[in-house]
């Protein structure tokens, strides 16, 4: 069980005003998304959900406990960027979280319970399809495979919450489409609780079983700054009444499912298209 | 006619244009000593090619006969340990420094300035302080070397300690990170190639150091020796030393890129040298 309460929770710099009365009572396996334009403060909200930040005022508990003032594994995150550790493998990566847990000084394990970690982490990278990559640089990974590499790396540690920021914002459609599958298988096995910030209101309706809107309820022309963001919009959503999920086929290259979305889109756009292969035509 | 950014030389030719400059240097000087030995052939000047190989054949390949010592390779050895000396002395000092100043909020405050402000010190203008302090020996010219690039690698370390992305941070800590295990396992492996680099950069100011404090007061090294031998205008011999000291530098530096690709590889990763 996990219940996230979020209460009367405010964050300003300054005279500037970010956040104000934000209210919320997540319950247990939620898949929230928090939705908002640019710059209405859903990312500073997820930080404070982070400890990455601290609120003004208000408090967020999860379970009845005020969160740690710190970053702690009870929450993990996978940011849009800079996520995981460039100077390590794939499976170092993974590997990197548990081994700090249990080896204080030196961060590393070794013989029988390095090999237990060593398993776990191989069996949740094939979970998410990077089983073949294991000795690769993130590097050399696609944006799509560093995500998965990051959502690994935050799962080994069995996190509470999962806070994710705009975690597929630079992907393409196709990769994209790839990752919400699974994320949402990742979400049913795990129990877990998913926090989501993005500003793809597709990608909210799409994964959320709550969307969040974080806007301004109350502007004064004369100081833009004196108010802050709150909750303007708050549904809830029953998954098993979504439409199951258009990814063509799981096993599908990223170029064929590419082409898979652009018939798709193709198909609507209808008589918008007034011409096909016009330089075909040219050239015969 | 294309614009001159878009002329890329093709592999050989690029090779031909990079060995021009070394040898038109050699034909330059060759033409100039000709000209001046044939004005006068006592000129010490601009030594020949040929006088300058029996200089070095004197100094490399015969026992000295005071001394019973080689001395071009004695020389070499000497400068070669005190910048060995020196280098790793700061090296270890600007990591187990610059690292805990430049990722510890509370040090960076009370640190920060202080560096600043010390890293400007003009080392050469303390060499008489070190003379002072650790005597004429091999230490006082260790220790100018150390002042003079200790500081500035701290610096340079502690700059890119805070410039690694705030979210490496956070994310570690999420894994359950302390302070010491993400210097550890985050912060040093990430700037150790940014090390290699400023330890390349440094070694120009690290010979010159070492050259200075040979020249004041030393009984042998590469420095110490052109600067005897400058009384005699012996340019034979300081021409060949200025030639290896040049292709010493070079080969540190290059050392520098390879000991970088292998303990950084992640770094290089389709990098372009």
């Amino acid at each position: 069980m996990t219940e996230i309460a979020i209460k009367g929770l405010a964050k300003s710099y300054g005279d500037t005003a970010i956040l104000e009365n934000v209210n919320a009572h997540l319950a247990d396996h939620e898949f929230c998304v928090v939705l908002g334009p640019s710059g209405a403060g859903k990312t500073t909200l997820l930080r404070i959900l982070l400890s990455q930040e601290a609120a003004t005022r208000g408090e967020v508990l999860i379970d009845g406990v005020p969160i740690d003032p710190e970053p702690q594994p009870d929450r993990g995150v996978v940011f849009q960027r800079y996520s995981v550790f460039p100077h390590k493998s794939v499976l170092a990566n993974v590997m990197l979280g548990p081994q700090l847990r249990a080896a204080p000084l030196l961060g590393r394990l070794f013989g029988a319970r390095r090999r237990a970690i060593r398993e776990r982490a191989e069996a949740l990278l094939q979970e998410v399809g990077l089983g073949e990559h294991l000795a690769k640089f993130p590097a050399q990974l696609s944006g799509g495979m560093q995500q998965r590499l990051a959502i690994a790396q935050a799962l080994i540690m069995e996190p509470k919450v999962l806070l994710l920021d705009e975690p597929f914002g630079a992907l393409d459609q196709s990769t994209k489409k790839a990752m919400h599958r699974l994320i949402l298988d990742l979400w049913r096995k795990n129990r877990m609780t998913i926090v989501m910030v993005t500003h793809d209101i597709g990608e909210a309706f799409t994964l959320a079983t709550r969307i969040l809107m974080v806007d301004k309820a109350r502007r004064d022309p004369h100081a833009p700054t004196a108010y802050g963001s709150t909750i303007t919009e708050d549904i809830r959503l029953d998954p098993d009444k979504k439409p199951a999920l258009h990814v063509v086929d799981e096993s599908a290259d990223e170029s064929h499912t590419m082409t898979a979305i652009f018939a798709r889109y193709r198909a609507d756009a209808g008589d918008c298209v007034v011409d096909e292969h016009p330089n075909f035509q040219a050239a015969g | 006619m294309k614009r001159a950014i878009n002329l890329v030389p093709a592999r050989p030719p690029a090779i031909l244009l990079a060995v021009l400059p070394f040898a038109l240097i050699l034909i330059v000087y060759a033409i100039g000593s000709d000209i001046r030995l044939g004005a006068n052939p006592n000129d010490k000047l601009m030594p020949s090619f040929s006088t300058i190989g029996e200089a070095v054949g004197r100094l490399a390949f015969e026992e000295n006969r005071r001394t019973g010592e080689y001395v071009f390779w004695t020389d070499t050895a000497i400068s070669l340990q005190r910048i060995v000396v020196g280098l790793a002395i700061s090296t270890a000092l600007c990591i187990l420094i610059g690292i805990p100043v430049g990722f510890l909020p509370v040090l960076r405050a009370l640190f920060g300035p202080f560096l600043a402000a010390f890293s400007l010190i003009p080392p050469l203008a303390v060499l008489p302080i070190l003379f002072i302090v650790f005597g004429l020996g091999e230490t006082s010219k260790i220790v100018l070397i150390v002042f003079g690039v200790a500081p500035f690698l701290t610096r340079d370390v502690a700059l890119a300690v805070a410039a690694i992305p705030r979210e490496q941070i956070v994310k570690a800590q999420t894994l359950g990170a302390s302070t010491w295990q993400m210097m550890v396992h985050v912060v040093f492996p990430q700037i150790l190639p940014r090390l290699f680099d400023s330890l390349r950069l440094s070694l120009g100011a690290t010979w010159l150091f070492l050259i200075a404090s040979e020249a004041i007061a030393s009984e042998g090294g590469l420095g110490y020796r052109i600067f005897l031998v400058r009384r005699y205008l012996s340019m034979d011999v300081i021409l060949p030393y200025v030639a290896w000291i040049t292709l010493l530098a070079f080969l540190m530096d290059y050392a520098l890129t390879l000991a970088s690709r292998g303990a950084a590889r992640w770094y290089h990763l389709g990098r372009a040298q």
